[in-house]
């Protein structure tokens, strides 16, 4: 199940990643080495096992749906790389 | 004179009890070992003025979000943050009146096995600077080690406390899954991570966790703790039950000088009353890396995604358009392992894969789960080395990424079922720190610290590096 460079790119772009092509050829080499190496779990077979998603058993955790105080737009927008009033500005397009 | 190295936070508050010493003078004596020590160990990103309270100051690791501080994650993409809430667990470290020291350096977004992953350069092991003080809470392990904190806190995802605890010759505990906030932590992978302590002894480290546990309306996964936090004080452990899972201390790659230690360790427990008796975990160990490296890596993708250049954090110019702004953003902010992590995780969720990766390596986890609460039914506590090296040089593993994450291979499978994990420094191999791994079932915190604080008296390990001394 060998990686091939188009799903490299392929991964790169569902992950908003511009990679180089030197990093596309790398991450390829180093993908490929530790999916052989993690493929192992595919070998066991687990038909009759839960999987667990979450070590402890917690049930729902329920709020009270109650207003309370929230950011203001200030704090908010405080480390905003760009912004317009009060709105994050970003390129259009 | 206020020896830093020495000093541990209980005696620190003691002075401060009794009004030998102020806040502010406790501060100052750690702001001179940073000044001292820093230069050339590098655990510190940036350190704090304000003494805000009136307790034993305190260092952070730098994902730990702290009001008009600047928070990173040892990431550039992250460069200038600067966080309008604080986690949690900075609040508890407020009210319980601990001042900030600073914010320490890691692997970023704590993805890595010896701070060498940091975008803001490496930290040096505080007994030789030429090797790594693990990860990748490294900065944490190493500021105290150094002195230059008398306690801090870190985070574990796969072994980033015990490990470097171990590397560093101090005291770490990652904690039950779920008895520690998250709340204002950059996230890594949210099934795994939690906050811990990392002290010069284990009666501090129960301190410090007893300051930071305990349910958060903030993070819907945490639980109140069953029983209180206990100080530790027996110095015997008449009746203890200690198992030692053969696949955890026989593994390839152990040293031999780090065996050797473990084993002086478990006949020191044996003298002081335990019982010690070898057992198996067959798959844990086996299927624990490669299902971690399913997991964790997926969790990450999807945690790493609010990066986008948009709310907070750096922002690269596209071409113009939205799609190119966010790619180059997160090409030039992201260094080479969260890259790396956000490929494996995206192709592990992807459609076509999802099944045969992540949703297996979820059935795996259900059995290492298994695996331990049956040992459990026999033992109070397992044991093991918790690196299965002493610190390595510094370059030795990063062109090699699976060489790296081999070194967190006897932590990650307790991490994987949720147990608690402490390590105690256990002794020198070669000059180097060794770490004692005690693990236990969920929420058997107090029994760790029984055990580790015996253990601690008996081997009467010496935590200032022999370089300081």
């Amino acid at each position: 199940m060998a990686i091939t460079r188009d799903e490299v790119l392929h991964v790169a772009r569902l992950a908003r990643l511009e990679l180089s092509d030197e990093e596309v050829e790398r991450f390829q080499e180093q993908l490929n080495a530790i999916l052989e190496a993690v493929g192992k779990v595919a070998e066991l077979d687990l038909s009759d096992v839960e999987p667990t998603a979450h070590p402890l058993d917690l049930a729902n955790v329920w709020a009270d749906d109650e207003a309370r105080p929230c950011l203001p737009v200030e704090e908010a927008l405080a480390n905003a790389p760009d912004r317009d009033g009060a709105l994050f500005r970003v390129p259009a397009g | 004179m206020i020896d830093t190295l020495r000093l541990t936070a209980e005696e620190a508050g003691a002075m401060l009890e009794r009004g030998e010493v102020s806040s502010a003078e406790l501060h100052a004596a750690y702001r001179a070992a940073i000044d001292e020590r820093d230069p050339e160990l590098h655990a510190y990103l940036r350190t704090v003025d304000e003494v805000a309270g009136d307790g034993v100051p305190i260092a952070f690791k730098d994902l730990i979000s702290t009001r008009g501080v600047e928070t990173t994650a040892a990431s550039k993409i992250l460069a200038g943050y600067k966080p309008v809430f604080d986690a949690t667990v900075a609040t508890r470290c407020k009210e319980a009146g601990l001042p900030l020291l600073g914010k320490t350096n890691m692997d970023e977004f704590a993805m890595g096995s010896s701070t060498e992953n940091s975008g803001f350069g490496p930290t040096n092991n505080p007994w030789d600077p030429d090797r790594v003080p693990g990860g990748s809470s490294g900065g944490s392990t190493a500021a105290v080690a150094a002195g230059m904190a008398p306690w801090a806190l870190g985070s574990d995802t796969g072994g980033s406390i015990k490990q470097p605890a171990a590397l560093c010759g101090v005291v770490g505990l990652r904690p039950t899954y779920g008895t520690v906030s998250r709340y204002g932590i950059v996230a890594f992978a949210s099934s795994l991570d939690q906050i811990g302590p990392v002290t010069k002894t284990v009666r501090d480290c129960a301190l410090l966790y007893r300051t930071i546990a305990g349910r958060d309306p903030c993070d819907s996964t945490t639980v109140e703790l069953p029983q209180p936090v206990e100080l530790p004080e027996a110095e015997d452990l008449n009746g203890l039950r200690i198992g030692v899972p053969k696949e955890l201390n026989e593994a390839e790659g152990i040293e031999t000088g780090v065996t050797e230690r473990v084993n002086a360790a478990l006949e020191r427990a044996r003298e002081l009353g335990a019982e010690v008796e070898r057992c198996s975990l067959p798959r844990s160990v086996d299927f624990g890396l490669p299902c971690y490296y399913l997991i964790a890596p997926s969790e990450a993708s999807s945690n790493l995604a609010r990066y986008d250049g948009v709310r907070y954090g750096f922002r690269a110019e596209g071409n113009g358009d939205i799609r190119s702004m966010y790619a180059r953003t997160r090409d030039e902010g992201f260094g080479d392992e969260p890259k790396r992590r956000i490929m494996l995780g995206t192709y592990a969720l992807s459609a076509g894969y999802y099944e045969a990766f992540y949703g297996q390596a979820q059935k795996v986890r259900t059995l290492i789960q298994r695996e331990h609460e049956e040992l459990f039914e026999r033992f109070d506590v397992l044991a093991s080395p918790t690196s299965p090296t002493v610190a390595f040089p510094l370059g030795s593993r990063t062109e090699n990424p699976l060489a790296m994450y081999l070194a967190d291979v006897l932590t990650i499978p307790s991490n994987m079922a949720g147990m608690p994990g402490l390590s105690i420094p256990c002794g020198l191999s070669e000059g180097l720190p060794v770490g004692l791994q005690l693990i236990g079932p969920q929420f058997s915190e107090n029994t760790l610290f029984r055990a580790g604080h015996a253990l601690e008296r008996a081997l009467d390990f010496d935590f200032v590096p022999e370089r300081f001394r």
